[in-house]
């Protein structure tokens, strides 16, 4: 059974992916309706992944606290107000269910859903992306005093016009040439987007054979050896 | 459903580097191919063998990939450094640990871990907690990252999938650690952050060689092969239609 099982789960996924990639591009008879089945299948086990993600993050915060691991105190916090969370959703839910006779009445979108989402969470997600900003700037600054080669220089040096040529741009727009090269946005339009392209062609490709050897079952992320 | 004829190309495309991918695997053990080097994926390699004479352990994150997306390539290419570093390192006391920001993703790295694990059959029982869900938002994956950065005797971290500029978050709580981190993004903002923050960036297809470098299967090698092949079949037609068009031709 154990060398049975990776066989089946390699024909299926390779079915699957075969169907899925045949139905967009031709049109057949069927094959829209089942690629969608399956679609539909992906996202239910997604969904149920979910759950299972969330028991895995309870699981190993709870594993730390219990072996007192350094930072096991935060470990601690998050578990709790992953259950207050939790509760403050479900609960008011629950209630209007057992009061309601029609679900389909239930508000969904609760006031503590609002608050946690608009006063906790996103002004937090804000502020991370504020430590992001400094952290560049520091990281572009020890990039020059441990790679100073030509391309850091050169990649330095065009973030720095960019960015100025942007914020000055109304103010160098009156003097001659210097105006006429901010105006043009010849590094952001031009050399950039040629970078951008090739770029981009290249992970298009890799993504291209890495979905290849998976349908020709060279590469089996869903087990087997 | 996209257009007949554009329909038509892309499946052409598609059988092409299917059958090359098919005849350069075959000939593989006829004829090897060598690639240049790329310093990341040796640091890798060194890291890995060290890692069972010093007790410490990796960490490889994959980032947050939905595997309904095309972004999810680029975790499938992390989910191959895992299975060899997982192979390479299960013997330790300490196997890998691995963190992503997508619950399927997580259960796909848990599994990859795991037929590891049993492909080298040790006596020592596998933690499912070794692959881990950080967070499900890109930010709070992140913030969910630092803390195994920081108190897990992490000797280097490989972060490999699909991550935008936030990575930088990631790449400065190593440095605080001083652990060596090898990075590549599939997203365009993610490689600029990683070009600055870290020592040796990889660019572009660059993170799809993974497998190839760390592994070497007949696979995975011919897979950058065909790559290449067809990157000059883009650049020719390139040239072709630039010069079509300086010509005035339709």
């Amino acid at each position: 059974m154990r060398r049975i099982f990776p066989i089946i789960n390699a024909v299926v996924a390779i079915g699957a992916g075969l169907i899925v990639l045949i139905g967009y591009f031709a049109d057949l008879q069927g094959m829209m309706e089942f690629r969608l089945l399956l679609f539909q299948w992906a996202v239910i086990v997604g969904g149920v992944a979910v759950l299972v993600g969330i028991w895995n993050l309870f699981s190993v915060h709870l594993q730390k606290i219990r072996a007192k691991k350094p930072g096991s105190i935060y470990s601690l916090v998050l578990l709790f107000f992953l259950l207050l969370t939790l509760f403050l959703l479900y609960f008011p839910l629950m209630l209007q269910s057992i009061v309601s006779d029609d679900l389909a009445q239930v508000n969904t979108v609760s006031t503590v859903n609002t608050i946690i989402l608009d006063g906790i969470i996103i002004p937090v997600e804000v502020s991370l992306m504020a430590v992001l900003a400094v952290t560049l700037i520091v990281s572009a600054i020890r990039m020059l005093r441990t790679r100073a080669d030509l391309p850091a220089i050169v990649f330095l040096a065009t973030a720095f016009l960019t960015l100025f040529g942007i914020a000055l741009r109304s103010f160098l727009g009156q003097i001659p040439v210097i105006g006429d090269l901010a105006r043009s946005q010849f590094i952001t339009d031009v050399l950039a987007l040629g970078g951008a392209r090739g770029i981009l062609i290249g992970v298009a490709l890799g993504t291209l054979t890495t979905s290849l050897r998976i349908l020709l079952g060279i590469d089996r992320p869903y087990g087997g050896k | 459903m996209i257009s007949q004829s554009a329909g038509t190309l892309a499946i052409g495309i598609v059988i092409f580097a299917g059958l090359l991918l098919t005849l350069f695997t075959l000939l593989y053990k006829r004829f090897p191919f060598y690639f240049r080097n790329i310093l990341a994926f040796m640091r890798v390699r060194r890291a890995a063998s060290l890692v069972v004479e010093d007790g410490t352990r990796l960490h490889v994150s994959i980032g947050s990939a939905n595997l309904l997306t095309p972004a999810a390539a680029s975790a499938l290419a992390g989910l191959a450094i895992i299975r060899h570093l997982g192979e390479v390192t299960s013997l330790s006391d300490h196997p890998p640990v691995t963190t992503t920001g997508s619950a399927t993703l997580n259960l796909l790295a848990q599994d990859t871990l795991r037929t590891a694990h049993e492909a080298v059959a040790t006596e020592q029982a596998f933690d499912m907690n070794n692959g881990r869900l950080a967070g499900l938002t890109p930010l709070s994956y992140v913030a969910g990252v630092m803390p195994t950065i920081r108190d897990e005797k992490i000797s280097t971290n490989v972060i490999i999938g699909n991550f935008g500029p936030e990575v930088g978050l990631l790449t400065e709580a190593a440095d605080r650690q001083k652990t060596p981190i090898i990075a590549a993004s599939d997203s365009l903002p993610a490689q600029a952050v990683l070009y600055v923050a870290t020592q040796e960036p990889l660019i572009g297809e660059e993170l799809f060689a993974a497998g190839a470098y760390t592994q070497s299967g007949p696979g995975h090698a011919a897979s950058l092969l065909v790559q290449d092949v067809l990157r000059w079949l883009i650049i020719l037609a390139l040239i072709g239609g630039a010069l079509l068009k300086v010509a005035g031709l339709p």
